[in-house]
């Protein structure tokens, strides 16, 4: 009999409803906005799947890109440069910067608070401003020209705030018994951060990485200024390329490839619809709710 | 020599630290250099509260653009703003375990999906809806406002509804011993508690609005005039960016850069509010 006092029925429900519409309206109100977010969201991807499949064709994957095929090859080879370029500066910058702040630097350090202003404003400044700088500096004023390396090193400051975030988290997560096991083995600060505390915040980094390629995989604004947009794969880190955002929407706003646009943003939705997945599975190995990060 | 090695990788550490810093203030120096001395030779007045925009004749007034972005903007928080805030109480709150399953990747994949794919989206269904019911041309503020909302849904659904969730369970108890439902008690009671990290996701989306560069050139006209209806195309301080940097020279590209410094300041106090917001959550 006790089971039953806190057990609601839809009916008790429904007579307390109405007495009290305010309730009712506000019960609906939220259940529809949750209707309208999912039904947003799939219908922009069933709808892009739908139109899109039917014109995955062979052609669209040829190694040489021309005006017939419209090939998305190379720019997804590309797009890969891009990446691992990409976090080849930011992955290592990130994670000793997040060492710095979270294992070297004391309780109230001048440079700490800078550190953590600057990375605030770094992750809210536009791509647009971002592929501005990237065109002024790497471009005109270290001379790299329209290349994949200004577009990779514009990319790494604009994932930096990311990577360092998340390892900071990581790092903050592993407990202090940790370093304090190895310090009593007799480990200095440096062998006790490589071979204890970094390992053990290995998936944090790892999901931080994971979000940095996906938001190099849909930048478009930032490296349409950088990287430009020759659609080639490209032969040294000095030539100008496109990445299969750029790709996207050279090939949408010059309304000559719709189906071939179509196609591309099957291709793009499958790829962020995989990294997501992969930090999803990594923030569950993390166990508790990674996915915010 | 083992303490060589320890004094070098702290001071690597630390170099690494700095890398942010410097990226900041290079990005500052970079902007600020080329931009100033062009509102400098156009004039400020002339440059913010300009009318006309014609690089032909040398006429560089970006209130057109300052006026479409904020208009922009302000459109998408109307319509991202309302349902995010409720999608969020859903999740917090009302959601049961299946369904929240499929919720929180959702919202993280809505993150995720890369703004040009958002572009092609508006350009393919929205365009044409707002043309057909609205009338004009589709391209238009409304049609930008629309596609915006949705991509700003994402940031303000996960950060109010870690808002929501950091408030204690007792004032949710708290409100149903005194009788009020559980609508009530939610939205009265656990809401308000939640009140400034809600609004800290608002400020995040409108840095998100503002800052859209490649979808709401897609789906918004660009034309430079200030728009006098909804359905009137609209250029934003973003696009007039992409728009025109290609082929731009001399004073021309120094104003372009000149609106990447407006953008930057405006950018600049949306942080500050944020990160002023954020310190009193704390």
């Amino acid at each position: 009999m006790m089971k039953q006092i806190n057990i609601i029925t839809i009916r008790d429900k429904w007579r307390a409803y109405r007495h009290d519409p305010k309730s009712l309206i506000l019960f609906l109100a939220v259940c529809l906005a949750a209707f309208i977010t999912l039904a947003a969201l799939a219908f922009v991807i069933v709808y892009i799947l739908v139109k899109g499949i039917p014109y995955l064709t062979p052609d669209l994957f040829a190694w040489e890109y021309t005006s017939d095929n419209v090939s998305l090859m190379p720019a997804l080879i590309n797009t890969i440069y891009m990446a691992v370029l990409s976090l080849l500066f930011a992955v290592p910058v990130g994670i000793f910067s997040a060492v710095y702040l979270n294992e070297y630097a004391r309780r109230g350090n001048k440079i700490v608070s800078i550190v953590r202003i600057t990375t605030e404003t770094l992750s809210g400044i536009p791509s647009i401003v971002y592929g501005l700088f990237g065109s002024l500096f790497f471009v005109k004023f270290v001379g790299f020209g329209l290349s994949l390396l200004s577009g990779a090193l514009t990319l790494s400051i604009m994932i930096l705030p990311l990577i360092m975030r998340s390892t900071e988290e990581a790092l903050l997560a592993v407990p202090d018994s940790y370093r304090e096991g190895s310090f009593g083995l007799g480990a200095g600060k440096l062998r006790t951060v490589f071979r204890i505390v970094l390992p053990s915040a290995v998936p944090g980094i790892l999901s931080g990485i994971i979000l940095g390629i996906g938001r190099i995989v849909g930048e478009s604004a930032a490296l349409i200024f950088t990287a430009g947009t020759v659609a080639e794969v490209a032969s040294s880190v000095f030539s100008s390329t496109r990445t299969l955002s750029v790709h996207m929407y050279s090939i949408s706003t010059e309304g000559l490839y719709i189906n071939q646009a179509y196609a591309t943003a099957v291709i793009l939705l499958i790829v962020v619809i995989i990294i997501n997945g992969l930090s999803s599975l990594l923030a569950k190995k993390l166990g508790g709710d990674g996915a915010n990060g | 020599m083992k303490n060589a090695k320890e004094t070098i990788m702290k001071f690597v550490f630390l170099l690494a630290a700095t890398v942010s810093i410097v990226a900041v203030i290079l990005i500052c120096v970079f902007l600020f250099a080329s931009g100033i001395p062009a509102i400098g030779e156009i004039g400020i007045f002339n440059f913010l509260f300009g009318t006309q925009w014609r690089p032909a004749n040398d006429l560089y007034g970006i209130l057109p653009m300052i006026i479409g972005s904020i208009y922009v903007t302000a459109g998408a928080l109307i319509i991202g703003v309302p349902i995010g805030i409720f999608t969020a109480v859903f999740m917090a709150r009302f959601c049961p375990g299946w369904l929240y399953k499929i919720m929180k990747p959702a919202t993280n994949l809505m993150a995720g999906i890369p703004s040009v794919v958002y572009g092609f989206f508006g350009l393919v269904i929205i365009v044409p809806f707002v043309r057909d019911s609205f009338g004009g041309r589709g391209m238009s503020v409304l049609t930008a406002s629309i596609l915006l909302g949705l991509m700003i849904l994402p940031t303000i659904i996960s950060m109010s509804e870690s808002a929501i969730r950091a408030v204690p369970q007792s004032y949710y108890e708290g409100g149903l011993a005194l009788g009020a439902s559980h609508e009530r008690s939610v939205f009265f009671t656990v809401v308000p508690a939640a009140k400034s990290g809600i609004f800290a996701s608002i400020i995040l989306g409108v840095g998100r609005a503002i800052g859209e560069t490649m979808a709401v050139m897609m789906v918004a006209g660009n034309q430079t005039v200030i728009p006098s209806k909804i359905t009137d195309g609209v250029r934003t301080l973003t696009t007039n960016i992409v728009m025109e940097m290609g082929y731009s020279t001399d004073l021309h590209r120094e104003a372009l850069i000149a609106t990447a410094v407006v953008l930057f300041v405006f950018i600049l106090i949306i942080n500050l509010s944020f990160s002023l917001l954020k310190r009193r959550t704390k």
